[in-house]
């Protein structure tokens, strides 16, 4: 079955004018954007219906299977996670993000969170490929052989996808909020689940990605203990104060210090803010082992 | 060559007759059993099925000709105690294709006299159940209303026809809806006693609300309107005490003045930061103090904001009307053919 899916991203490959995990990454991408684009006719011209429901998640089903396929050629050529660079960063933010609402979307039952996560994947995916800077010294290994390393950028990084997710239910409620305080009650209203349902999403996956990001950090520091030399100061510092700032939020909402719109407001910038410090995250990285060719 | 069997309507709806005469010509169950008495012993007529309601008196049948329609007028008149000449002018004749193009219209609430409601469509089905379990149907009529039943949730799935509350109570119950989800542990105040007050907790009662608490200025108007409900009463003079404690709060008094300050929700909302707070002020002059709005989390809606929303959600239902009769026409036209082979073979 992989090997089909690696074949399309060879022939989409177009003679190698594009790499193969590239051109499948790119189908991911478009699935996303298609999937986004469909959602939003479907919903303005008739409102969001089982059938319209259904399209949307078979192509983000396709997106995901063929980004996770151009994710694996790339891992494939390195030996571990693909994580190297900023590109790889920002696929597998968008990635995860995917991964969790078919994982936990369905739990929370909520409407429109497909199209939301639809948008946002495709369009972190489609800017993280139009941008050639951002896969410098792509085929790096980065980790050496040490799983443990690998095992922190990952959940590192995949508590980003959560965080991603938070930002999108956070932002579906700052919509609600807005639309009920000055009575628009057009538009995606009526599609939108309510406020109160918002929250208490909202607070389950700050939980989740705080108890995530907790266990990356906690694992990282414990191999930079042994080498105190092998990460930066920003790459700590960046690093820690994302995860300090997020544990922080999440005492004020549960002593509930921090609540409804105010809560959602800060969850929405934390994660810009802390989509922002990836850039010197990646930056103050060592690389370790030799560049390994991906094609 | 023989004329094949026709397929008829005789109705008398809201659109023709007001509503003194359509009281009249409601058939409960004894006055419904003497009309099928009567159709079933006219040899014209092979199947009939009979709809009733608060709108509309209909009989749709199969027949020799279309000239049973008229016998058919002839015997509503009589089980009503309508005089003929009365009816007449009030009674709708329709044929063949203008029949399924009527039912389906009526079944999908074209022509309802609040357009786009949903009870229409569980009405015709009682009354094709009905005729179906006293065989007063045949294969016709079984066709026609399979279809209609299929016409009408296609159109309820495929256009806004259902969409949005027309009524200012469930306008509001609806909104609670998109702020708390779930009705049912939701703690609902309803300030006054009054006819207002009591539609108010029928419409959130109908959402599974269960936690409802009445206040007014008598305490026993209260305890009998919150006994009614199931809930608990409580006199005006406990509001700030009790204003933490609930969701929802629904006020339609009579009083001059505004009862439900600024400063009593913003207190209330310090005690209870955690959860919104949804206002409905129902009264005019108004209960509650428009500085209420600015509270954080404070959702506040009065009469104005509930009817121009129920008037926008009925405006949209017309305006997906013409959506919806473009569907009925395409399916019976489509329909029609199938029938008429059907009613030929009748004979």
């Amino acid at each position: 079955m992989l090997a089909r899916w690696l074949g399309a991203g060879q022939i989409c490959a177009m003679n190698n004018l594009v790499p193969p995990d590239r051109a499948l990454l790119w189908l991911g991408a478009l699935f996303y954007l298609g999937g986004f684009a469909g959602g939003c006719l479907a919903l303005f011209r008739r409102g969001e219906t089982d059938n319209s429901r259904v399209t949307l998640n078979l192509l983000l089903a396709a997106g995901l299977v063929f980004q996770m396929a151009g994710l694996y050629l790339r891992g494939r050529a390195v030996g571990g996670c693909p994580l190297a660079n900023k590109f790889e960063i920002v696929q597998f933010v968008a990635w995860s993000a995917m991964v969790l609402y078919f994982v936990v979307g369905p739990a929370f039952r909520i409407s429109l969170l497909g199209l939301f996560a639809a948008g946002y994947a495709g369009c972190l995916a489609t800017i993280s490929l139009v941008i050639p800077a951002w896969d410098a010294g792509r085929g790096v290994r980065i980790f050496g052989n040490n799983p443990w390393i690998e095992l922190h950028a990952a959940l590192a990084v995949f508590s980003y996808g959560v965080f991603g997710l938070l930002s999108l239910t956070s932002l579906m409620h700052l919509l609600q909020a807005w639309n009920l305080r000055h009575k628009r009650l057009d538009g995606l209203f009526w599609f939108l689940p309510s406020v109160v349902q918002l929250d208490q999403i909202n607070l389950r996956l700050l939980m989740a990605g705080v108890g995530l990001l907790t266990i990356s950090v906690a694992v990282g520091a414990a191999w930079w203990l042994r080498d105190l030399h092998s990460v930066d100061l920003p790459k700590i510092a960046v690093t820690l104060a994302v995860w300090l700032v997020y544990l922080v939020t999440l005492v004020l909402r549960l002593q509930r210090r921090l609540v409804s719109v105010r809560f959602a407001w800060v969850c929405l910038v934390l994660f810009v803010l802390a989509l922002v410090s990836l850039g010197p995250v990646n930056d103050s990285r060592h690389p370790a082992g030799t560049p390994a060719a991906t094609r | 060559m023989e004329n094949p069997a026709a397929l008829l309507f005789v109705g008398v709806s809201h659109h023709t007759a007001p509503l003194a005469v359509r009281e009249r010509l409601t058939l409960d169950g004894d006055r419904a059993a003497q009309l099928a008495d009567r159709l079933r012993a006219d040899p014209a007529i092979r199947e009939f099925a009979l709809l009733s309601t608060c709108n509309r008196t209909e009989i749709y049948a199969v027949a020799a000709s279309p000239a049973a329609g008229v016998a058919a007028q002839q015997y509503l008149a009589e089980v009503s105690g309508c005089a003929p000449d009365d009816l007449g002018p009030l009674t709708v004749h329709r044929n063949d294709v203008a029949v399924i193009d009527h039912l389906f219209g009526v079944a999908a609430g074209l022509d309802s006299q609040i357009v786009g409601e949903a009870e229409i469509l569980g009405q015709v089905k009682e009354a094709y159940h009905a005729a179906l379990e006293r065989n007063w149907t045949g294969p016709v009529l079984n066709r026609v209303f399979q279809k209609t039943f299929q016409t009408a949730k296609h159109i309820r799935t495929h256009t806004a026809l259902g969409e949005g509350q027309i009524s200012i109570a469930t306008v509001a119950v609806d909104l609670a809806g998109k702020i708390f989800g779930s009705l049912e542990e939701i703690s609902i105040l309803v300030v006054g006693a009054g006819d207002i007050g009591l539609k108010t907790i029928q419409a959130f009662q109908s959402r599974g609300a269960r936690k409802i608490t009445v206040a007014s200025r008598t305490l026993s108007k209260a305890e009998e309107a919150a006994a009614q409900a199931g809930g608990w009463a409580v006199s005006m003079s406990e509001l700030p005490e009790i204003l933490p404690s609930v969701d929802i709060v629904a006020s339609s008094t009579s009083a001059p003045y505004a009862h439900i300050t600024q400063n009593m929700v913003a207190y209330a909302m310090r005690r209870r930061p955690q959860r919104p707070l949804f206002l409905v002020d129902l009264a005019l002059p108004r209960d509650i103090e428009p500085g209420a709005a600015e509270v954080a989390d404070v959702y506040l809606y009065n009469l104005d904001d509930l009817a121009r929303i129920a008037e926008d959600n009925l405006a949209r239902r017309k305006a997906e009307v013409a959506r919806g009769q473009t569907i009925v026409s395409q399916r019976s036209v489509a329909l029609w053919p199938q029938v008429e082979r059907q009613l030929g073979d009748k004979l």
